[in-house]
């Protein structure tokens, strides 16, 4: 900490820890061990289903609580339900449903800012404020609202989620496509001549890419939870079907008699994907961010 | 006199917002199936008499936009309608529950304070083990959801080591602060993890910055430096995003009253949406959206006071 080095006032950006100028193209452990468990989790959800036989509503009062044996590796719950055979198929509702929310709100998101960011005056100041005055709106209390209107389940939520997703997404591209536009590049391909939608499509959309996917993955992660937690209260998986929110709440009654497996699996598969994705989220912000 | 234009401002757009909330909260009722006395009345069988109540409270037979005004101008009173389950007005049904509510986002916002803000400053002064321990765990601990944190929590401290209850509201005042130990951690925790990480940011960047540096060599006593120096400016996005954050524990705070049976606000949603009971739903995420909304305009007021060059950027711009 010399007062040369203040005085002198260098060029070269102060560094900070999470900037990842100089381990930018190196991939490390942690994310391989992150990508390892997202990919498992996929193919469990894609192909799980397909693969285990036992019946995961299959009621046998015979069996309820029953540890593990041979063919039931994880044993059974309350019901006498396969608990292995479960988590499998609750996979699927709790990997797959956050896809389409992630989907709707990025491409409504990224229309939104794309636009926003290249037409810019009144257009952009409206939209600005008016994702200013959303941000972070609990999208949750959206999808709660939408199960009232047409009943439970993760359609209707999953697209009410999506809209309560859209404003964060549409912050994040904006800045990003801002900033993108103020590169002297831009100005270039207008003066030659080049149409507003192809820079955008074609200059604009390929270089703020990195970080649309980086928002992305980070609500994937956010609507894994808040779908999770609509089952969990009972507003989305309808029982007896098997979904992750729903082993958790289906839980709690075992959990208080001794019984904590059936809950605790369950969070135990929710906290691996979110904490694979988060992970994976901030070092894919951090290779967006150092790259541009 | 930037500063009062952009209070006024901000309070133009804060009732220009809570209006187009409204309008959507009540706007929804026409996205339902069917129409909205079909929706209503649904799955229940109504005497003519009840159907003319719902028609006249709804104004059903007006358009669009007069019924909104009609419904608005009753909620600016405090008339939120009649519970169709309850047969009572939805207002006396919220008074008891919004306190609890109230006292578990209180609690959890305390927490997330208290203990976000030591952690993160903390980790962002001091580098080292003790700096990465405190991040990891801060990075495992915002994959956590809510409903999970409580059950582990319930498991624990209820189940297993019977320090605190496992559910219902408590009677007194200590023995109710009592019975939100629990709650209160288990909404406040995934916040606790990203605020502290966004506070380690925030001091980590002005401890590294110029000025700070500055501040250092021109041999200002540490505590000086750390108090005017890095923490004032460290503050600005600090208080932002914890205020964004405690916003977004309204709707954490559904889930964890079904969890703990709190009775709150968002048990009764829930409950509400169960039995198809509309005009409470109406109410609470009314309510609900009303409060995050004011609370997201008090949070870039105090941005603003925090750090004047926002209010006179935006009155540049």
């Amino acid at each position: 900490m010399s007062i040369l080095a203040v005085q002198s006032a260098s060029p070269e950006p102060v560094e900070m820890p999470t900037s990842s100028a100089g381990r930018r193209h190196r991939v490390g452990v942690g994310t391989w061990i992150a990508l390892g468990i997202l990919v498992f989790f996929m193919l469990v959800a894609l192909f799980g289903p397909l693969l285990v036989s036992t019946d995961p509503s299959s009621i046998s009062l015979m069996d309820s609580f029953g540890p593990p044996q041979p063919g039931h590796p994880l044993g059974f719950d309350g019901e006498g339900r396969d608990l292995f055979a479960r988590l499998v198929y609750g996979a699927r509702s709790s990997m797959l449903g956050p896809i389409l929310v992630v989907l709707i709100s990025t491409l409504l998101g990224g229309s939104i800012a794309l636009s926003a960011a290249w037409i810019g005056g009144a257009y952009d100041a409206v939209v600005a404020r008016v994702i200013d005055a959303l941000f972070a709106f609990p999208g949750l209390l959206l999808a709660i609202l939408a199960v009232s209107l047409v009943g439970p389940g993760l359609l209707a939520a999953s697209i009410a989620l999506s809209i309560g997703y859209t404003p964060y997404v549409a912050r994040i591209i904006r800045s990003a496509a801002l900033q993108e536009r103020s590169l002297p590049y831009v100005s270039a391909l207008t003066v030659q001549g080049l149409g507003g939608t192809s820079v955008v499509l074609r200059h604009i959309l390929p270089n703020v890419s990195g970080i649309i996917v980086a928002a992305a993955t980070l609500s994937y992660g956010y609507a894994l939870i808040d779908l999770a937690a609509l089952s969990f209260i009972g507003l989305g998986v309808q029982p007896p079907a098997s979904d992750w929110g729903v082993m958790v709440a289906n839980g709690i009654p075992g959990l208080l008699q001794g019984y904590p497996q059936a809950s605790l699996y369950a969070s135990a598969c929710i906290v691996l994907v979110v904490g694979a994705v988060n992970f994976l989220g901030d070092r894919l912000t951090e290779a967006a961010e150092g790259g541009r | 006199m930037t500063l009062g234009r952009f209070l006024l401002g901000r309070l133009i757009a804060l009732v220009v917002t809570l209006l187009l909330a409204s309008l959507a909260v009540y706007g929804a009722l026409y996205l339902a199936p069917g129409t909205p006395i079909s929706f209503l009345t649904r799955g229940r069988t109504v005497t003519p008499e009840e159907l003319a109540a719902i028609k006249a409270r709804y104004f059903l037979d007006e358009g669009f936009l007069s019924q909104y005004g009609h419904w608005i101008a009753g909620v600016l009173h405090g008339d939120f309608g009649t519970s169709i389950i309850g047969k009572a007005p939805v207002l006396s049904l919220l008074g008891g529950r919004a306190l609890n509510t109230f006292m578990l986002v209180a609690f959890a916002s305390i927490i997330i304070l208290v203990i976000g803000l030591t952690v993160g400053i903390t980790a962002g002064l001091k580098r080292g083990w003790l700096d990465r321990t405190l991040m990891v765990g801060a990075t495992g601990a915002m994959a956590i959801p809510a409903f999970v944190a409580a059950i582990v929590l319930v498991l624990i401290f209820a189940v297993n080591l019977r320090w605190f209850p496992v559910f219902g509201a408590g009677d007194s005042l200590s023995d109710r602060l009592y019975h939100l130990v629990l709650p209160g951690v288990a909404l406040a925790l995934a916040s606790v993890a990203y605020v502290a990480r966004l506070t380690r940011a925030a001091v980590r960047t002005e401890a590294d910055s110029d000025h700070v540096q500055t501040a250092v060599s021109r041999g200002l006593p540490r505590g000086a430096v750390i108090s005017r120096h890095v923490l004032r400016n460290a503050m600005i996005p600090i208080v932002t995003v914890a205020g964004l954050t405690i916003g977004s524990l309204i709707a954490g705070a559904v889930v964890i009253e079904q969890v703990f049976q709190l009775n709150g606000l968002g048990s009764y949603l829930v409950q509400a949406v169960g039995q198809k009971d509309f005009p409470v739903v109406q109410a609470i995420v009314l309510i609900l959206v009303a409060v995050f909304i004011v609370l997201n305009t008090v949070v870039d007021v105090l941005y603003a006071v925090l750090d004047p060059r926002i209010s006179a950027g935006r009155q540049a711009a």
